[in-house]
């Protein structure tokens, strides 16, 4: 993490946990997260459906409140603690100071209103300003954010543009009152490649230029290392790694980023290879596993770590901002990761770690996903 | 029929949809033309993959395959024989040929069945394996072959996840042994983790069946690893079809270029650089542009693109393009992502 002299801690995130109450039982959705992001920055956070990373996102501008969640830990933004402002105080802060953009632009635009109007509405709700300065602001934003003849489409309905188009509208919305921190879950899974890539540019170009810091949410790794320059990877409710992007796809330290390395096809590699799928499947987060939460999917796992829970904490000396969860040693983990980064199979990895001899208790239930 | 023949074959085949106005008295006044003009041929035993963005009509050219969908004209040769005209009995027993596996594992099965019969309904449509408790033998071996566990029979489709209920899909296309799967987006929905057992399994059923399979996507990695030939479509129409590992290294079509050039790669060092973006939207079907299709989002379009429409041409190596100014092979190190990486290397 470089600081520099313009630039300091924005948001940090301490042992966030968010639990639902449900009929079933308490469902820890969010289980002890922490993290820091700069000012200007971009942290990416990537996970699968089920690992707490939108829950985690929700809570920071207090949308699980509502909800019966309870939520405990600090959230630190700008000298404040986002978890005890008052409501009032909140709702300023929220699409104030802290915008968010979701997956689906066409649900998270009103149909009948003109786009125009939705864009003036986010900005007099925030400040005073005059109807007609507002209208000539949503047009100036329309510009920035790319929408061709801005003069025209301020008074189309959503329905009169393309799904990349009205990405750029909630964008353009958000970056209305010029937030220090753009929350963007999912911007960009329901749109085809080419526009995917339109956006992303899109993302970067406003963060260089406004200055405002963006927290990335996805699932898709090609995408967070694109844009992002820390990458926090979730699972089962819980940071399991988090390095810078270089570190994070070049020096993985868990097994479950690694599944997650292994088991996408790629443009480059060899064809026709067999992919590395990880076996089984996310754990219920009612009933989360005992010990490391990944053990049972894991190909590393030792008899040690279906009973120690591992916490998050600096894996290499040399890199003290690479953090990762894994009871693994240092030099276990070197060995397996160039094992399977060379095409080896979790087999030989086991092999290169010295723990092959070892057996593993992996539940029959646990394998067909 | 051997590995290498002819089982499909699509002639000119279109699709247009009417577009109508008017409440009581409806006159058309249009056509979204969603396939339009399309010819390919796959043998058997081989994947084709067709790729392309939203709208560019290669769900609709799957749907005209298995007559889901009518031609408006064209031809549809099934091991030789034109099926677009085929009704009643003729056309449920070629419906056994080919079998389809959809996108959505939530909403293409019946919640209100169970498993079980999911999976027989096949069976039961064309009175097939009748005999006392055969219905359930065959299901159950199904069940075991896609990897689910043969006790949950008489589970419904809430109780599975997501990629359990892919099997599902899988395993109701497998019952009748068709020759032909259609894929349409089968591992979309899907979580990462996930996408590979079914990628895998889909692969391993194909070897042992040999099954025949077009395969559907938009996530051109995912095509790249399943397919030995990759059709390219935009707004209707193929732009260039070449067998995978040549499509990859040496597009030809300015279109396929901006499409893997837009490929998000998990490499942050290949990321970080300027990309050659592609501007502007898929244009409306209904209203295609004439010329080149892709001319007017073409950083390369030059008159003629305005005017003429190219045709499929071959550009060697297996690759045929409809492009008047296609990719050189020293461009192409300009382009892809994969061939920087080469380079770095």
């Amino acid at each position: 993490m470089t600081v520099e002299s313009t630039t300091g801690t924005l948001l940090s995130v301490e042992d966030l946990r968010v639990d639902f109450p449900t009929f079933d039982g308490v469902v820890h959705a969010v289980d002890g997260v922490s993290y820091t992001l700069e000012h200007g920055a971009t942290l990416g956070i990537v996970g699968e459906s089920g690992s707490g990373k939108t829950v985690g996102a929700l809570t920071l501008i207090g949308l699980t409140r509502t909800q019966g969640a309870e939520v405990s830990g600090r959230i630190m933004f700008d000298g404040r603690d986002l978890l005890t402002v008052s409501k009032d105080e909140l709702r300023h802060i929220r699409g104030n100071e802290i915008a968010m953009i979701f997956q689906d632009p066409l649900s998270s635009l009103h149909p009948q209103f003109r786009v125009g109007s939705q864009i003036v509405e986010a900005m007099r709700i925030h400040r005073s300003i005059t109807r007609s300065a507002a209208r000539v602001r949503a047009m100036e934003l329309l510009e920035l954010v790319g929408i061709p003849d801005p003069r025209r489409r301020v008074d189309q309905y959503p329905h009169e543009f393309s799904g990349g188009m009205r990405q750029r509208v909630m964008i353009a919305m958000a970056l209305a009152n010029e937030p220090k921190l753009l929350i963007a879950d999912e911007p960009t899974t329901a749109l085809d490649v080419t526009v995917q890539a339109q956006i992303l540019a899109l993302l970067e170009r406003l963060r260089r230029e406004l200055g405002m810091a963006i927290i990335m949410i996805t699932h898709d790794l090609g995408v967070v290392a694109q844009i992002a320059d820390r990458i926090a990877v979730m699972y089962a409710g819980r940071i399991v790694e988090a390095a810078d992007s270089r570190r994070l796809f070049g020096v993985p330290q868990h097994p479950y980023t690694w599944g997650l390395l292994r088991s996408i096809p790629t443009l480059d590699g060899p064809r026709g290879v067999e992919l590395l799928p990880i076996p089984g499947r996310p754990p219920s987060l009612i009933h989360p596993p005992s010990g490391c939460h990944f053990h049972p999917r894991c190909a590393y796992a030792l008899p040690s770590h279906s009973t120690i829970d591992p916490v998050l904490a600096m894996s290499d000396a040399e890199a003290p901002s690479h953090l990762s969860a894994c009871l693994l040693d240092q030099g276990q983990r070197a060995a397996a990761w160039a094992a399977l980064k060379s095409g080896g199979t979790p087999e030989q990895a086991r092999q290169a770690a010295g723990i092959a001899d070892i057996a593993v208790p992996v539940p029959e239930a646990e394998i067909a996903g | 029929m051997s590995p290498g023949e002819t089982l499909i074959e699509v002639r000119n085949a279109t699709k247009h949809f009417p577009i109508s106005k008017g409440i009581v008295f409806k006159r058309n006044v249009g056509a979204v033309r969603a396939v339009d003009g399309v010819s390919f041929e796959v043998r058997a035993g081989e994947t084709l993959g067709i790729v392309g963005e939203t709208g560019c009509g290669k769900s609709t050219t799957a749907r005209l395959i298995t007559r889901l969908l009518d031609v408006t004209s064209g031809e549809v040769l099934f091991e030789g024989r034109d099926i677009t005209k085929l009704k009643g009995p003729d056309l449920k027993a070629i419906r056994r040929e080919m079998q389809m596996i959809f996108q959505d594992p939530y909403s293409s099965l019946n919640p209100r069945k169970t498993v079980g019969a999911i999976i027989a309904d096949p069976f039961v449509i064309h009175g097939l394996e009748t005999g006392p408790g055969e219905r359930k033998k065959r299901v159950q071996e199904l069940m075991d072959r896609v990897g689910l566990n043969p006790e949950h029979y008489n589970r419904y489709p809430h109780e599975f996840s997501g990629g359990q209920r892919q099997r599902i899909g899988v395993a109701r296309a497998l019952a009748l042994k068709p020759k032909l799967i259609i894929a349409d987006e089968p591992v979309s929905a899907l979580d990462v983790s996930i996408q590979a057992q079914i990628l895998n399994l889909l692969r391993e059923l194909q070897r042992e069946f040999g099954l025949t399979m077009i395969f559907i996507a938009h996530d051109l990695a995912v095509v790249r690893h399943m397919c030995d030939r990759v059709a390219v479509m935009y707004l209707g129409k193929i732009v260039e079809m070449a067998p995978s590992d040549t499509l990859y290294t040496l597009p030809r079509h300015r279109y396929t270029g901006a499409l893997l050039s837009a490929v998000p790669v998990a490499d942050p060092d290949l990321a970080q650089r300027e990309r050659h973006l592609l501007g502007g939207d898929v244009p409306s079907p209904a209203n295609p542009p004439e010329g080149c299709r892709f001319h007017p989002r073409c950083s390369h379009a030059g008159p003629i693109c305005a005017t003429d429409e190219p045709a499929l041409t071959d550009m060697g190596g297996g690759t045929v393009a409809a492009c008047h100014f296609p990719i050189a092979e020293d461009e192409v190190g300009d382009l892809l992502p994969v061939a920087r990486g080469s380079e770095r290397l």
